[in-house]
């Protein structure tokens, strides 16, 4: 059946807020979606709360209604809009959950809305584990042994006949919470209690747990005539016991025979069947026994979800674009292959290279947690990492983390500790998969780390093969390595900076120069669905060392976005949103715009956003060397956060043009000493500082700015490590911890201005003018991190005077740093005083909320100024909002129950919402401000 | 073992274009017609494919040998495959079910290969210059020495082969009770084609390609299976003169990949050697008759001429390929004879077309 013509008038639902367990990927899956349906000439609305989202934009839906995910706001849009149909499978759990309790009140039937994509019954099944798991039983599919229980006698009941270990899952929650493994009788009813809670139906299944079994996944896409394909295979690197989204994970699969590989497909197919009749996406899980062979199935998911984010960038066939379009009635038989447009998009995609999926943790940023992995995801983030060979990936995706690390170990930060090493080989945190590394390099048999992590001796024999390189590597200096070894070891993933560390003595750049001389380069190879059986149009590049280079650098003028890496606290999606805009204005401009990013659920690493996509690690080595290939006029490093500003440095170094506000300007900005010279200078009041760099320098600082101080390092984002101190044995701690965390750190020791108001502006400045974009007043008083205040748009409670001040300074300072593109400045305010804590030259994480509360594309108009294509003068900007606009941060406190929720300078909120109120009699901002001082820690 | 140490080999084409990587298997030297395929599981189902003989195999999945050999995992007795190109050579493997190491079974089979080669820049190379002789050698690397040995190796097309892998003599496999009994024409047949049939109750006498239709009568068989295999199926005029007596006959017929040619060419149906052949797990094929699609396995270099099938008014199409439009399937008007080009038999591959050999069963029991 081709083309549903009565479908005109679609919405999406959207995820709202990040939060631990459902993260950009959705941002991915609903721009993809509404830009796919939009193709087809419908109209598209959205409903998500998420301001930070790329689909929350104009450029992607045709009403966007940034309410509250509720049936009150459903109801709203559809009072307001005639909408013929709602596409609920690109906005996760919560959006399947938000469309099922529309269903039950009779909202749909109500306006003659149709549900497409998914079907709601076939959301009970799967969400329902009793009736899953009846199901499988049913039609021959095997599952775990388990049993439900709605009470705590009816757990014990089932704990008793299962036997230890085993599983709490329970039903109907996000991401694993509540769940987890019992390994022993004695923690059993603490964990049943918490599972039962967790439940909204207060329903668990207690299941026999299959630990160290190998785990698997399955992306699929089937149209209404029932073709059903499998998009891709997903190989777990870490068996059974943690949950998926917290595993390293591999694709294609590794180690699966064909019998065993189509046994799981068939089965894969039979459950999607069984479980409906819809048109969409649906994720499998399965795991195997590594002995029999033996498949059992552990969950199915109806909808898009991170895997199938993941699964898209992994394979290039984006599984969210296909399945709006299967949603609206076409087939996939009707649908071209997005890459290669030239065959259909009933295929199943194949691989000539390997993904490595590598999660990246924050809990330095919950203290107390616990840090273990287990059922329950714990990560904020991943990184994702392609090369032609697993171990390749492997070191390329340790690249791409962003933990400091230059490789999987030989980069001077291994552990020798041999107890802490087998501790956490069996006890499985962030760093298990360094640790595996530094086993082996300490000579601890394979053998015996396959026995306690149970992981597939696969990939463990492709780790030991490191370790024999870099003993053999260790017999030569760099003028001696033979070409042949020098490009074994490149084609392994070791970094020049791993090299050099190994080899002693020699420095990155002597490393990459004498490769240079060798003529050993990286080639870029195009991600195309088939393995190069068929030509693609599609430029979607990664690199490796082979022989010949696919990706032909153009003569046309060029610039690179650089990407912000993986999700984390303190860098989120909003700096997606920022690359993304980047990327687009830069095309307008006349452009080729780059992109170099490692974050597969990001829209930035969409193959149909940039020009040409590197999927690259935001790693000096891999961006140094697609600079020196593309030749582009300049680097944009504004938009990625952190990520991007800290290569500043070093493209200025090389004299690589940077796009926008200098390097200089921007180290006076980061300078604490060439900052304050330069505030000082102009005038503008700020709250006495000093730098130390060790305890007993803290200690003289401190005396002379007068406690409380706001003790911080360099360099760093999202007030990492920050913390505020009151009297001396406070500070010497604080500095002891900072600097054994950050080596050679230059702490920062700031008078804390105790009880002020925070604000913030944002502005951006061609040079010669400077535009306010906007300032936003913090509720809670200052001492808690602005990422993790709430922040009200434009300021509620200063006085005119203030916002004076304010306004002033923001545009003194632009001029004197020379912006051009962004500027962010924070403020404290005390006694009508205005003081500048910081100021921050680059794309924050307020710009995205301003530009939709005031409806003006702040971001395009700052890029385009920081190319110097358009000066600000160009621009007619007409703001919008009607009342305020409140940014309210999200927590994902739940996944860490040991964790006291406590805030203060280090920021820990995972997602922001936007509500909009129209003045402050407003029944929500009442509350919020009442409870304004309730978590603050001190 | 690293990769490092291993010996180096180099592989020479036809045109001239020379790869060099490490030695892979057996010290030695091979030639064959150079060919790839695109699937990610089933390496040595495919190694063990008759209708690969004579083939030098490019795998373009970047790791092979990854889960080992296992003894129940093969096609037919022995590789069939002329030599491997890969990228990685797994020596070491992860499985319990396993026997041996892919590095063993080369060698116990006297099987060259070459690893480490850029073998995504050699299939762009195929795919735009069409299929083509090549040899692979560990032991000679110069490069002139090869092209002497190469020049010698014959061209597929026009190539008889089926009778090197058939075999010799007439042997069953399945249920002497089983509802039904067919002939299977072994022109390079496939174990899991016999397999499938099989558990369907079907019991096989599988004869020599070189049989007759009135040799394989006398046994009385409900259908006639005519199976897959190597070379050019317009070389192969007795297999075409079988074919045409058992449709004279009017008894049911299937057939599979070669058996599929030969069913066109028995219908006056020209056949050709194509630029580059459909290899892999992957092909989209679409079922006109019932409107549904299937992933397929393929496996051929030679197919039938669209334009012939279309203006035939003997035979109808059933089945087309997604991607490029080929012909897939026939079917013999007013006959219960049947074929597709893939392999619905699929090991290594998707099990969506197991339904053909339903079909064919049933076609037998309103005999």
């Amino acid at each position: 059946m081709p083309k549903d013509t009565s479908i005109k008038s679609v919405l999406i639902i959207g995820s709202g807020p990040i939060i631990i367990g459902q993260a950009c990927e959705f941002d991915y899956a609903g721009s993809q979606a509404a830009l796919s349906l939009k193709d087809e000439g419908i109209e598209v609305s959205i409903i998500n709360s998420n301001p930070a989202t790329i689909m929350t934009d104009k450029v992607i839906g045709d009403h966007v209604y940034l309410l509250p995910l509720t049936c009150e706001s459903i109801e709203q849009i559809l009072q307001e809009r005639h909408i013929d149909a709602v596409l609920p499978t690109m906005g996760g759990q919560t959006a399947l959950n938000l469309c099922k309790e529309a269903e039950e009140r009779g909202i749909w039937v109500k306006y003659g809305v149709r549900v497409v994509g998914v079907d709601v019954a076939a959301i009970e099944k799967t969400e329902n584990r009793e009736e899953f798991r009846q199901l499988m039983v049913d039609i021959g599919v095997g599952v775990a042994p388990s049993k439900i229980a709605n009470s705590f006698l009816e757990g014990k009941e089932a704990a008793q006949e299962i036997g230890f270990p085993l599983v709490i899952r329970p039903s109907y929650t996000l991401g694993g919470s509540g769940g987890g493994f019992v390994h022993k009788k004695e923690e059993f009813d603490a964990a049943l209690s918490r599972g039962l809670q967790a439940s909204p139906t207060h329903e668990v299944l207690v299941e026999k747990a299959v630990l160290g079994w190998k785990e698997y996944e399955l992306e699929l896409l089937r149209d209404n005539k029932d073709n059903v394909i499998i998009i891709c295979s997903i190989e777990n690197f870490d068996p059974m016991g943690i949950h998926t989204g917290d595993s390293i994970t591999v694709a294609p699969a590794m180690t699966l025979s064909d019998r065993c590989y189509q046994d799981m497909r068939n089965q894969a197919i039979k459950m999607m069947r069984a479980i409906g009749n819809f048109a969409g996406g649906c994720n499998v899980q399965f795991s195997v026994d590594p002995v029999t062979e033996a498949i059992i199935a552990i969950e199915i998911n109806p909808r898009v979800s991170r895997s199938s984010a993941l699964a898209s960038k992994a394979t290039g066939y984006p599984i969210a674009k296909i399945a709006a379009k299967l949603a609206i009635g076409y087939n996939l038989d009707e649908v071209e292959n997005q890459i290669t447009k030239t065959t259909s998009a009933y295929f199943e995609p194949t691989l000539d290279y390997v993904i490595v999926k590598v999660p990246r943790w924050n809990f330095d940023k919950f203290k107390g947690a616990n840090k273990e992995l287990g059922l329950q995801m714990k990560s904020v983030g991943e990184v994702m990492a392609i090369g032609r060979t697993f171990i390749e990936a492997l070191q390329k995706a340790t690249q791409s983390l962003e933990i400091g690390r230059s490789g999987l170990g030989a980069d001077g930060r291994q552990s020798r500790n041999l107890d802490e090493i087998m501790e956490g080989l069996e006890h499985p945190s962030w760093n298990r998969l360094f640790l595996i590394k530094d086993a082996m390099s300490l000579g601890v048999p394979m053998e015996s780390i396959r026995k306690v992590t149970k992981i597939d001796k696969w990939f463990l024999v492709q780790i030991q093969e490191l370790v024999l390189l870099e003993q053999e590597l260790k017999r030569y200096s760099l003028n001696n390595i033979p070409k042949d070894f020098f490009y074994t070891l490149k084609q392994k993933g070791f970094s020049d900076v791993q090299i050099a560390w190994l080899l002693g003595n020699v420095t990155e750049d002597e490393v990459y120069d004498r490769r240079k001389e060798l003529g050993i380069r990286r080639v870029y190879k195009m991600v195309d669905t088939c393995a190069a059986e068929f030509q693609a149009q599609t430029p979607y590049y990664y690199s490796t060392f082979e022989d010949e280079n696919e990706s032909v650098s153009s003569d046309k003028k060029k610039i690179i976005v650089l990407g912000s890496g993986p999700n984390r606290i303190g860098q989120g999606i909003e700096f997606d949103y920022s690359c993304v805009h980047g990327l687009l204005a830069a095309k307008e401009v006349g452009y080729e715009s780059i992109m170099v990013n490692c974050n597969p659920e990001t829209v930035s690493t969409d193959f149909n956003m940039a020009d040409k996509l590197y999927f690259e690690p935001v790693f000096w080595e891999h961006v140094r060397e697609i600079i020196d290939f593309e030749k582009p006029e300049g680097v944009i490093v504004q938009l990625g956060g952190q990520t991007a500003l800290k290569m500043a440095e070093k493209l200025h170094e090389k004299g690589i043009k940077i796009i926008g506000t200098s390097y200089d300007n921007m180290d006076i900005a980061e300078d604490r000493g060439r900052f304050s010279d330069l505030l000082k200078e102009l005038d503008i009041p700020y709250p006495r500082y000093g730098v130390a760099v060790d305890a007993e320098e803290a200690l003289v600082v401190a005396k002379e700015v007068g406690y409380p101080v706001l003790v911080r390092p360099s360099y760093v984002l999202g007030g990492q490590g920050m913390s505020i101190v009151i009297n001396d044995a406070e500070l010497e701690n604080a500095v002891v911890k900072l600097l054994g965390d950050l080596p050679g750190n230059r702490v920062l020791i700031d008078h804390f201005l105790d009880r002020a108001e925070e604000a913030e502006s944002d502005a951006i400045c061609d040079g010669e003018d400077v535009h306010i974009v906007g300032l936003m007043e913090h509720i809670e008083p200052a001492g808690i991190h602005s990422g993790d205040s709430s922040a009200v748009l434009p300021p509620f409670n200063l006085s005119d005077n203030v916002i004076r001040q304010m306004e002033d300074y923001t545009v003194k300072l632009a001029k004197a740093l020379n912006v051009r593109g962004l500027l962010n400045i924070q403020f404290a305010i005390k006694d009508e005083k205005v003081y500048v804590i910081e100021a921050n030259p680059r794309a924050s994480r307020t710009v995205p909320f301003i530009a939709k509360a005031y409806d003006v594309p702040y971001i395009n108009i700052a890029a385009k100024v920081m190319l110097g294509a358009n000066k600000l003068k160009d621009f007619t900007i007409e703001r919008k909002l009607i009342g305020y606009a409140i940014k309210e941060p999200v927590f994902s406190f739940d996944k860490f129950p040991e964790v006291e929720k406590e805030l203060g300078p280090e920021m820990k909120s995972t997602g922001e919402a936007i509500r909009f109120i129209k003045d402050l009699h407003d029944p929500y901002f009442v509350k919020l401000y009442k409870e304004k001082s309730m978590y603050l820690s001190k | 073992m690293t990769n490092y140490t291993k010996l180096p080999a180099v592989l020479l084409l036809e045109d001239g274009t020379v790869y060099h990587g490490k030695a892979a298997g057996k010290i030695g030297t091979t030639t064959g017609e150079i060919c790839f395929n695109t699937g990610m599981t089933g390496y040595q189902e495919v190694f063990t494919d008759p209708s690969y003989f004579g083939q030098i195999m490019v795998t373009t999945n970047a790791h092979i040998g990854n889960y080992g050999v296992n003894d129940d995992e093969i096609e037919s007795g022995d590789i069939k495959i002329a030599g491997l190109v890969c990228k990685n050579f797994n020596i070491t493997y992860s499985r319990k079910m396993s026997d041996k190491s892919i590095q063993d079974y080369f060698q116990e089979e006297n099987i060259v290969g070459i690893s480490d080669v850029d073998t995504r820049s050699l299939v762009r190379h195929i795919r735009d210059k069409g299929a083509m002789n090549a040899i692979i050698s560990s032991e000679v690397l110069d490069i002139e020495e090869l092209k002497k040995t190469l020049a010698e190796v014959p061209s597929m097309a026009g190539l008889e082969l089926s009778s090197l892998v058939s075999t010799k003599e007439p042997y069953f496999y399945g249920k002497e009770d089983a509802e039904h009994k067919i002939a299977v024409l072994d022109l390079g047949v496939k174990k899991n084609i016999l397999r499938n049939f099989d558990h369907r109750d079907v019991y096989a006498k599988v004869f020599p390609a070189t049989t007759t239709f009135e040799e394989m009568e006398k046994w009385a068989p409900d259908g006639y299976f005519i199976s897959n295999g190597p070379g050019d199926p317009a070389a192969m005029p007795y297999a075409i003169e079988t074919v045409k007596k058992v449709l004279e006959a009017d008894k049911p017929l299937f057939g599979i990949c070669l058996g599929h040619q030969l069913l066109a060419q028995a219908n006056g149906i020209r056949t050709m050697k194509m630029f580059n052949g459909h290899r892999g797990l992957n092909h989209p094929v679409k079922n006109i008759i019932i409107d549904h699609c299937e992933v397929t396995s393929q496996n051929h270099g030679f197919g039938v001429v669209p334009d012939d099938v279309k203006n035939s008014d003997k035979v109808e199409i059933t089945h087309i390929n997604l991607n490029d439009n080929s012909i897939e399937g026939i079917r013999v008007k007013g006959k219960k004879a049947f074929s597709v080009q893939y392999h619905p038999e699929s090991s290594p591959g998707p099990h969506d077309s197991r339904y053909l050999f339903d079909q064919f069963v049933d076609s037998m029991q309103k005999n």
